[in-house]
C-alpha cells in the first residue's frame, strides 16, 4: 500500500479533441486494416457476384435475347456489381466491438460519436469500390465494352460505390440496435427483394403483372438503368438522374435508421 | 477541500435501472494522488458508479466531478483527464498492440511523434514490449490486461479508473498488475480509483477503502481504521460436534464482543486476543458433544470488516479472498 497522496508530476502529453476529420480517418483506417486480416468476411462478396455473372450469362443469354436484350453480358454486369456491393459493411465487426467492450473504450475517448459510424462507412465505400474491380475485369474478359469509355468506368464504380454506401445504413442500424451478430447476418435478407424484384434478368418492358408494378417502386430498377446506360447508351442523364435519386432516397432512409441507432447506443441514459 | 481540488468528488449519486436501484445515494471524495479502493461483492454497484464517473452512464440523481469537471455536464473534459480500464480487457484481436496504442493516441489528438514517445514510455512501464508487434488475438489474459492498462494511460490521465483489474488473472499476473498500479501512483502521482471484490487487493493497494453493498456505501476509511473499527483481535474457532451449543457458551463470555459465522467455523471479535484465548479454550472444553479442532488468533482483516458491516460471507475463489454477493439482481446491466 502506498503511504499517502503523491504529488502529481507535470503531464507528459497534452491530450485534446483530435477533430472530426482525424477521428473519421482513424476509425476508417482501423477498419480497412482489419479487412485483409479477416478474409472470410470479404470472400463471399468477391465470389458470389462472379458466380452469378457467369451462371446467368450461361443459362439466360438466349432467353434474354429473345425478349429484345441485344447485349445480355452488358445487361448482366450491373447486376453482378449490385451483388458485389450491396450489404457489404463492417457491421459484424461493430457487433464484435460492442460485445468485447471495445466500443465502450472508444466512447471513453473524446472521439466524435458520428465518426464512429461514418469512419466505418468510409472504409466500406473504399471496399465496395475495390470489389467492383474484379467484376469489371471479368466483364471485360467476356467482351463487355463501355460506351462512355474510361470516364464511364469511373462513373460506374462511383455510382456502384455510393449505392453500396447507401445500403450499409441497414446492417449498421441492426448492429447498433441489437448488438447481435445473428441479427446482422440476417440483414442480408433485405437484399433479396431489392435484388430480385426488379429488372435483374429481364428488361422492364418484359416484366408483367405484380413484378412489373413492384419493379416500378424498387430503387434498384433505376440504379440498374443508370449503370446499364453507361455501358451501352452513353451519358444519358434521363437514366442517370433517377439512379442517383434512388441512391439518395435509400441512403436517406438507411442513414436515418443507422444514426438514430447510434444515438441510442451512445446515449448515457 | 473543494470539489475542484479533489480528484474525484461524488455527492449523493443515485442510478436506477427501471425499478432496480444500482447505486443508492453514494457520496465520497478522493484526494489527488490517492489510491481509493472501492470494495464490494458482484452486483453491489461498483461498476455502475465507475461507469458514471467515466461518463458512460448518466446518474439518475446527485452530482460527481472528476479532475474538477462535472461528469454529467462536462463529459468531454472528463474524458481528456480520465483513463479507464474496464472489467474486461476491451481490445481488438485483429490489431497489434502497437496499432492499438497508436490509434488511441490519435483519438486523443497526439501527434505521431508524441504517440511514439509515449508508447516507448508505456512499454517500459507496463512490461508489454515484446508482444507489441503481435496481433492481440495471440496474447495471454495477463498480457491483454497490461495492454488494456497501457491504453488507459496513453493520454497520461490525471485519474485512472480500474474496474476489477485482476479478476480472472493468475497470481503472477495479478502481482504484476499490482506492481504497476503502485508505480503509477507513487512515481507518477496518478490518482487511482480501483474497484475490486478481492479484499487482499484493496488491503495491498488502497490508501483508503470504501465498502459498497446493495448500492450503498456502508463503510469508509483507511484499511487500518476499518480494521480497528471492528475490535482489536479476531479468534477463529473450528469445532466438531454441536455448533449451536458452542455458540451458546461463547455468547455467555463477557470477553467476546461479537460472533460471526455459522456451522463449524466461528469468528469471534475480542478486545484483547492473547488474554481471551485461554478462557475461550477452557469454556469450549467444558461443552459436551463439542471438540475443538483449531483455535487461532489473528489481527482483523478487511474480510472481518466486510462481514461486520454487511453480514456477507467471504469465499476463496482461487484468486485470493473474494466476496460472495447476495444481491445478484443488482448486477450492472
Amino acid at each position: 500500500m502506498s503511504t499517502g497522496t503523491t504529488p502529481r508530476s507535470a503531464r507528459r502529453v497534452e491530450p485534446r479533441n483530435a477533430g472530426f476529420l482525424s477521428d473519421l480517418l482513424t476509425v476508417a483506417s482501423r477498419a480497412l486494416r482489419a479487412i485483409p486480416r479477416e478474409p472470410a468476411a470479404v470472400i463471399p462478396a468477391l465470389v458470389i457476384p462472379l458466380f452469378f455473372f457467369v451462371v446467368n450469362i450461361g443459362a439466360l443469354e438466349p432467353v434474354a435475347q429473345a425478349t429484345g436484350v441485344q447485349d445480355f453480358r452488358a445487361f448482366q454486369l450491373p447486376v453482378a456489381i449490385i451483388f458485389a456491393v450491396t450489404g457489404v459493411s463492417r457491421a459484424s465487426g461493430l457487433v464484435t466491438d460492442i460485445s468485447s467492450g471495445y466500443f465502450d473504450r472508444l466512447l471513453l475517448t473524446p472521439i466524435r460519436r458520428s465518426a464512429l459510424l461514418l469512419g466505418l462507412m468510409v472504409a466500406d465505400l473504399v471496399l465496395v469500390m475495390a470489389l467492383c474491380v474484379p467484376v469489371l475485369i471479368l466483364g471485360v474478359i467476356v467482351g463487355v465494352n463501355f460506351a462512355t469509355g474510361l470516364p464511364g468506368v469511373i462513373g460506374f464504380v462511383i455510382i456502384a460505390g455510393l449505392w453500396g454506401l447507401a445500403f450499409t445504413g441497414f446492417p449498421y442500424a441492426i448492429a447498433l440496435r441489437t448488438g447481435s451478430a445473428a441479427a446482422v447476418n440476417s440483414s442480408f435478407l433485405l437484399f433479396f427483394p431489392f435484388a430480385f424484384l426488379t429488372t435483374s434478368f429481364l428488361p422492364k418492358e418484359a416484366l408483367t403483372g405484380w413484378l412489373a408494378a413492384i419493379a416500378d417502386y424498387n430503387p434498384i430498377t433505376y440504379l440498374l438503368a443508370a449503370l446499364r446506360s453507361l455501358l451501352t447508351a452513353g451519358w444519358v442523364w434521363t437514366d442517370l438522374w433517377p439512379g442517383l435519386l434512388a441512391i439518395v432516397v435509400v441512403g436517406a432512409v438507411s442513414f436515418t435508421l443507422a444514426f438514430g441507432a447510434l444515438r441510442g447506443r451512445v446515449s448515457r441514459g | 477541500m473543494t470539489a475542484s481540488e479533489l480528484a474525484i468528488s461524488v455527492e449523493g449519486i443515485v442510478r436506477r435501472f427501471g425499478d432496480v436501484v444500482a447505486v443508492d445515494g453514494v457520496s465520497l471524495a478522493v484526494a489527488q494522488g490517492e489510491v481509493y479502493g472501492f470494495l464490494g461483492p458482484n452486483g453491489a454497484g461498483k461498476s455502475t458508479l465507475t461507469r458514471i464517473l467515466c461518463t458512460l452512464l448518466k446518474p439518475s440523481a446527485g452530482r460527481a466531478t472528476v479532475a474538477g469537471y462535472d461528469v454529467d455536464s462536462e463529459p468531454g473534459q472528463v474524458r481528456l483527464r480520465a483513463g479507464v480500464a474496464l472489467q474486461e480487457a476491451a481490445l481488438d484481436d485483429l490489431q497489434t498492440g502497437s496499432e492499438m496504442l497508436a490509434l488511441q493516441g490519435r483519438l486523443y489528438g497526439l501527434t505521431t511523434k508524441a504517440t511514439r514517445a509515449r508508447v516507448k514510455e508505456l512499454t517500459e512501464l507496463v512490461d508489454i514490449g515484446e508482444a507489441l508487434d503481435r496481433r492481440i488475438g495471440t496474447y495471454s489474459g495477463g498480457m491483454k490486461r497490461r495492454l488494456d492498462l497501457a491504453l488507459a494511460l496513453v493520454h497520461d490521465p490525471e485519474v485512472l479508473f480500474l474496474d476489477e483489474p485482476t479478476t480472472g488473472l493468475d497470481p503472477v499476473s495479478r502481482a504484476k498488475v499490482w506492481h504497476e498500479v503502485r508505480r503509477l501512483n507513487t512515481e507518477l502521482g496518478v490518482t487511482v480509483f480501483l474497484t475490486t471484490q478481492y479484499l487482499e487487493e484493496a488491503d495491498e493497494l488502497a490508501d483508503r477503502v470504501g465498502i459498497i453493498n446493495q448500492g450503498e456505501l456502508v463503510a469508509e476509511g483507511t484499511p487500518t481504521e476499518l480494521k480497528r473499527s471492528i475490535g482489536t483481535d479476531v479468534v477463529i474457532v473450528t469445532i466438531a460436534g454441536e455448533p449451536l451449543k458452542a455458540r451458546h457458551v461463547l455468547e455467555s463470555l463477557d470477553l467476546v464482543d461479537r460472533i460471526e459465522g455459522s456451522g463449524s467455523t466461528l469468528t469471534l471479535s475480542v478486545s484483547d486476543g492473547p488474554s481471551a484465548i485461554s478462557p475461550i479454550a477452557v469454556a469450549l472444553a467444558a461443552v459436551p458433544d463439542v471438540t475443538v479442532i483449531e483455535l487461532s488468533l489473528r489481527r482483523p482483516s478487511l474480510d472481518d470488516v466486510f462481514l461486520s458491516v454487511t453480514g456477507e460471507h467471504i469465499i476463496d475463489s482461487g484468486q485470493g479472498a473474494a466476496i460472495s454477493g447476495s444481491q445478484q439482481s443488482q448486477e450492472t446491466p
